[in-house]
């Protein structure tokens, strides 16, 4: 039986190093390729030694699939392409295929630069694994092969980031990446048609959360920020370049505007214009309020936000800083983190999900002493305040997504185990299919029952489509066909057109059967009441009396002679095809029970 | 299947396919050479215009002078300019499905088809073609109505009157359907019908999936076979720097999107070189600022280079430069801040390229008396000379530079070399040389089996068989058919199923399992054991070999076996039970008493010899 096969190689209950393979009738994909941030050593990369052991990955994968530029979808992508060695086709939406290698140099000098790890991939690998990069649209079907066709669907969460349906024949395999299923300031809401995929692969971050009103959290948001500026204290968001970082600079934008703020905003990286030159150029996958205002004013232009030197950060008085990387795990933010923490002024606001294993992780889950490097010990006396802005979809999003898809399986990835388990539960109740959340390295396997294509001859189709008493074409009809099966190819014919296509000739098989009746009666009168009879009887059947005395039921014929020896018989010769079995077999029978009596 | 032809336009298709059941309408274009017989709608009152004669009829005749006036000659209308319609009578409007819009310039009808005639249907276009194309209508709705006009002329139309006309006029086609400019709500009413369709969304775009189609139709070839738009490019340039040298101005009729693009990044390399930097560049058009910003989001759409300057991050076309560096400058219109920036000599490009209506019109006004001055022509559409004619006389220069992106005759026999179609459908233009140069039979479609040609309001029925449809097969019922190897790599199954047809689509199912009658039934009628459904038995093929034959009746208990040749076979008595077996080549007839139980064991020896279908 047709299977389906998943096996995460990161992202099974654990939020980073989405990495995702599955094979579908035959087809091999790779579902992102991302690294994890919470660690440093071997893991941080999927084990892709998993896949062929020691073949060729060109050769045993189809293609692999990036649904966005985040760095946990997309992160060990040179590493896997040049050093692991992959030449085969990487899709991904043009937003990404622009930003992704841009993100991928940040990362790569983060680590050799600053960290000073070699065997790390350099400069030229990311451009030469850019260049096996295939660019989609929205919703273009891209043809992999002849059989394995994959299409991009929007899904919210940071520009370009896309959910991907693979489909070989009418099996097929919805994966999400990170989504949204609500619009935000600058992002549309993730969506997919009813596509009914034998299985969907959902992210699940906020698998336990319903988060309030997108209003609420933004009031309080800038209420805290408006407070700890009105102390004089500093505020430090740490984000990624891009993504929410757009998110909070239009809100805070538009805030210092209305109240006329003067306290200094500073976005910390050389990215900042660059991303936003992006989405000004991208600005077809941003949200339908600014594409149809971007002529009129430009939403991306910023005012108020200046870019930040290093030196801003001993200035005295109130400031906000956006600083890169969002989890504190290194980088720019992290500097600024330790120059900031040890005053209760200040603040440091994390606006989203944090993996374990990082510094703001570690902040978020309430330490307050920190051993650096060197271990040093950094006690953090600033405020620390968690804000859900990441544009992931809550439970009721992913939710709302099932119940958009129709999928007749659902398997959740990027989550943790015991928040999953929940969702799994809610998620077979309401929609009763199956729902999986394997590990890394676990095997699922799904059994498909696909219908099978066939051509059929149109003479065939409208022949069957016009049989019956019923005129109604939509009522369900009992229909007969050869199939001939040739080469791969499957052509439902008329059995008339299969004997002639091979140069056969048909064999007729007929029976004539002798029912004897008592009737002393000239014959001509007996024909009559056994016409007479039948009529009576087959009401929804052709019965024919015709001129040379004999009659037709359909296609049957019944004659009538004379017994040779006995007057008061009357011999019935009743002669049908083979084609005509059933019918021919019930006239003998009702005709050996007699001619009834009224009907003389 | 049938192709509806309702635009006679080569360039400006209207096309509508019934097929299956479905009504498809492909293209809608808008042929606005008919505002050429109309007089020029001015911003400003111009003194010239208002003092042109009346036309009067040879033999004095003065009826029509309020609405026909002379102009050097030319007879014009003087009414608010109308446009010809695609065909709405050839078939109901109303029960189009589905309009197929392939680019901006093909759904200046949509309005019209879509707000008047009952359509209910979806209309699908990508992105950038609705919205550019809204600028497009934008800009139309507003040169026309930004300038009312107060007399509506209707007289001329009468049949008996346009034949005493003066030609062009007296030959003008379908002028009774001729309709003014639909207005700004229409727009907003037929766009919001649009759906959005994505780059090869089922709907494929690229040239792999037209490969061996059955039907091609082919629209919109270039206007101007001879130019070659590289070269036309370079005579523009080169016109253009000459008159701002000598202290000329130069106007440029366009479209505020499409060929403009090219016009400025070409103008971007070359005016350094040439010692233009200092000339101002001013596109004059309400939707001037919305089409320079729109072209520059669509980078997807774009040519594979302009696509890698977005990845930089960069704008993809050059003009944002222009703009920065302040040499080029947009206005919505003239009046406004236009007034006080406008310096000469300059460069202006504006529309509407009809030279009836926007902006254009000013210009011709002001700068048509200096031979200084020079306009040059790029769009194709419209014919330079009936344009300029009522300005004439004319003093300034004239310049026609045709840019025709569109696929030459060159391309195109290339494209169905490549792609080989069955048939090719096109208009019948393109199946003769141009009117003009008879003698170049290369400007034609050559291909062969040759292209079947449509006119305006002409039906096509096209040469379209199909012999196979989707079907699909339950993995149920596959499992329980039985393929038998016939001759080697062909293999036969017969099917017996249940056909369900829902939207098009065909699947096939187990037949039910025969209802089992009620144990407990009190009264049996005759009529109960009628046979339910005539259930269909397969053909049969093969031959029965007498010997083996006889030998399975022996087998099976039949011990007065007894065979006699005849002509075409042999006899195969039962003498006891008075049966009678005639075996032929491709027939057997069983003859019997009524012995149901007999008969079914013989049928049943016959079947095993025989291969079922």
């Amino acid at each position: 039986m047709p299977e389906i096969k998943v096996t995460p190689l990161g992202a099974g209950q654990d939020v980073g190093r989405s990495c995702i393979l599955v094979s579908i009738a035959g087809k091999n994909v790779m579902l992102d390729c991302g690294m994890h941030m919470g660690y440093n050593d071997d893991r941080r990369f999927p084990d892709f030694s998993y896949i062929t052991q020691n073949g060729r990955l060109t050769d045993f994968l189809d293609c692999v699939i990036i649904s966005h530029f985040h760095l946990d979808h997309c992160g060990a992508l040179p590493y896997f392409s040049e050093m692991v060695g992959y030449d085969g086709p990487i899709y991904m939406t043009h937003p990404t295929k622009a930003i992704c290698p841009i993100l991928l140099e940040d990362y790569r000098k983060i680590t050799v630069d600053k960290k000073g790890e070699t065997n790390f991939f350099t400069s030229q690998m990311i451009k030469d694994c850019m260049k096996k990069v295939v660019a989609v649209h929205l919703h273009q079907t891209v043809q992999v092969d002849d059989e394995l066709e994959i299409k991009a669907y929007y899904a919210g969460h940071v520009l370009g980031a896309a959910m991907f349906q693979i489909k070989v024949g009418s099996e097929s395999v919805a994966y999400t990446g990170d989504y949204n299923m609500t619009p935000d300031r600058h992002l549309g809401a993730a969506w997919i048609d009813k596509c009914r995929p034998d299985l969907l692969i959902s992210e699940s971050t906020y698998a336990t959360t319903i988060r309030d009103s997108k209003r609420c959290r933004e009031r309080d948001f800038l209420k805290k920020v408006h407070e700890t500026v009105e102390r004089g204290g500093k505020v430090l968001i740490p984000v990624f370049a891009l993504g929410r970082a757009q998110e909070l600079c239009i809100l805070l934008e538009t805030f210092w505007e209305r109240m006329n703020l003067k306290a200094p905003i500073y976005f910390s990286t050389g990215l900042t214009e660059k991303a936003n030159h992006y989405y000004k150029l991208f600005i077809t996958w941003t949200n339908q309020k600014i594409r149809k205002t971007f002529v009129q004013r430009n939403m991306f232009e910023f005012k108020h936000i200046k870019a930040f030197d290093r030196a801003f950060a001993d200035n005295p008085g109130p400031m906000v800083v956006f600083a890169t990387p969002g989890m504190l795990h290194a980088g720019q933010s992290l500097q600024i983190f330790r120059k900031w923490a040890g005053n209760e002024k200040n603040m440091v606001i994390m606006p989203g999900y944090c993996v374990q294993g990082t510094v703001g992780h570690k902040i978020l889950s309430g330490q307050r002493k920190l051993e650096m490097e060197g271990r040093q010990i950094l006690e953090v006396k600033m405020q620390v305040e968690y804000m859900s802005f990441s544009a992931h979809a809550d439970a009721k999003g992913i939710m709302q997504l099932i119940r958009q898809a129709e999928p007749r399986n659902v398997l959740l990835v990027h989550g943790e185990a015991k928040k999953m388990e929940f969702l799994k539960q809610k998620i077979e109740q309401e929609f009763h299919v199956n729902c999986y959340m394997p590990a890394n390295g676990e095997t699922t396997t799904f059994f498909t029952n696909p219908n099978i294509p066939v051509d059929i001859s149109l003479g065939l189709l409208k022949r069957e489509t016009a049989l019956g008493p019923l005129p109604d074409a939509k009522k369900p009809k009992l229909m007969h066909g050869t199939l001939i099966m040739k080469d791969n190819s499957f052509r439902l014919v008329s059995p008339e057109q299969a004997l002639k296509e091979l140069g056969l000739a048909e064999h007729q098989l007929r029976f004539t059967c002798r029912v004897h009746i008592q009737d002393p009666r000239k014959e001509h009168e007996t024909v009559l009441r056994v016409y007479n009879h039948l009529k009576g009887i087959l009401k929804d059947y052709s019965v024919q009396h015709l001129p040379d005395g004999s009659i037709m039921v359909e296609s049957i014929l019944i004659q009538a002679t004379a017994h040779s020896e006995d007057q008061g018989t009357k011999v019935l010769l009743v002669s049908w095809t083979y084609q005509d079995e059933e019918l021919g077999s019930y006239l003998t029978s009702l005709l050996k029970k007699g001619l009834p009596q009224s009907t003389g | 299947m049938k192709l509806y032809c309702l635009s006679g336009h080569p360039t400006l298709p209207c096309n509508v396919l019934k097929f299956k059941s479905t009504t498809i309408m492909l293209d809608c274009g808008l042929d606005m050479t008919s505002a050429l017989n109309f007089l020029p709608l001015p911003l400003v009152q111009s003194p010239r215009l208002s003092k042109l004669p009346g036309w009067v009829l040879k033999d004095g005749n003065t009826f029509l002078d309020k609405e026909l006036k002379d102009c050097s000659g030319h007879v014009f209308v003087d009414s608010v300019p109308e446009f010809c319609l695609p065909e709405t009578e050839l078939l109901d409007l109303s029960t189009v499905d589905v309009i197929l819009i392939s680019n901006y310039h093909c759904m200046m009808a949509l309005p019209y088809i879509t707000e008047c005639t009952g359509f209910t249907g979806t209309v699908y276009a990508t992105e950038p073609t609705v919205q550019i194309g809204r600028l497009l209508m934008e800009e139309l709705v507003n040169s026309i109505e930004r300038v009312p006009k107060a007399q509506s002329a209707s007289l001329w139309k009468n049949k008996e009157v346009q034949r005493l006309l003066p030609a062009p006029l007296k030959d003008a086609v379908e002028v009774s359907t001729w309709r003014r400019c639909y207005t700004m709500p229409e727009v907003n009413s037929a766009l919001s019908k649009i759906q959005l369709v994505g780059y090869s969304q089922k709907i494929p775009m690229d040239q792999a999936s037209l490969k061996n189609s059955d039907v091609l139709i082919l629209t919109g070839l270039t206007q101007i076979p001879t130019a070659n738009p590289d070269g036309m490019v370079g005579e523009f340039c080169n016109n253009l720097a000459m008159t701002v040298r000598s202290g000329g101005n130069v106007l440029v009729p366009c479209y505020p999107s499409g060929v403009i693009y090219d016009l400025l990044e070409c103008l971007y390399q070359y005016i350094d070189s040439a010692g233009l930097s200092n000339v101002p560049f001013y596109f004059i058009s309400p939707v001037a600022n919305s089409s320079l910003e729109f072209s520059q989001i669509f980078a997807e759409w774009l040519c594979h280079n302009k696509q890698t300057k977005v990845y930089l991050p960069e704008p993809p076309f050059p003009h944002a430069e222009l703009i920065q560096t302040n040499k080029l400058k947009h206005y919505p219109s003239i009046h406004g801040d236009f007034s006080n920036d406008f310096k000469q000599p300059c460069v202006v490009f504006t529309g509407h390229p009809s030279l009836r209506f926007g902006d254009v019109v000013h210009f011709m006004e002001l700068w048509g008396k200096s031979s200084l001055n020079t306009i040059i022509f790029t769009e194709p559409d419209f014919s330079y000379l009936d344009a300029l004619a009522p300005y004439q006389p004319l003093a300034m220069k004239c310049v026609y530079c045709p840019i025709d992106t569109r696929l030459n005759f060159i391309q195109v026999s290339k494209l169905l070399k490549e792609v080989q179609p069955l048939h090719v459908v096109c208009p019948e233009q393109y199946t003769q040389p141009p009117p003009t140069q008879s003698h170049r039979t290369d400007l034609m479609i050559d291909c062969q089996p040759p292209p079947m040609s449509y006119r305006r309001a002409e039906v096509l029925t096209l040469p379209f068989k199909r012999r196979y449809e989707k079907i699909e097969i339950m993995p149920e019922l596959a499992d329980s058919l039985v393929p038998l190897e016939i001759k080697p790599g062909i293999s036969l199954a017969t099917v017996s199923a249940m056909l369900h047809t829902k939207d098009n689509k065909h699947v096939l199912q187990l037949p039910p399992k025969p209802a089992q009658p009620p144990a407990s039934k009190k009264r049996k009628r005759v009529s109960d054991d009628l046979p339910e459904c005539k259930p269909l038995k397969p053909l049969l093929s093969g031959a029965i070999p007498v010997d083996q034959f006889v030998q399975a009746l022996e087998k099976h208990g039949f011990s007065d076996v007894k065979v006699e040749d005849t002509a075409k076979g042999h006899i195969v008595l039962l003498q006891e039970a008075e049966t009678l077996i005639q075996i032929e080549e491709d027939s057997t007839h069983i003859i019997c008493d009524n012995d149901e139980t007999l008969r079914v064991k013989l049928r049943d020896l016959v079947l095993k010899f025989l291969q079922k279908f």
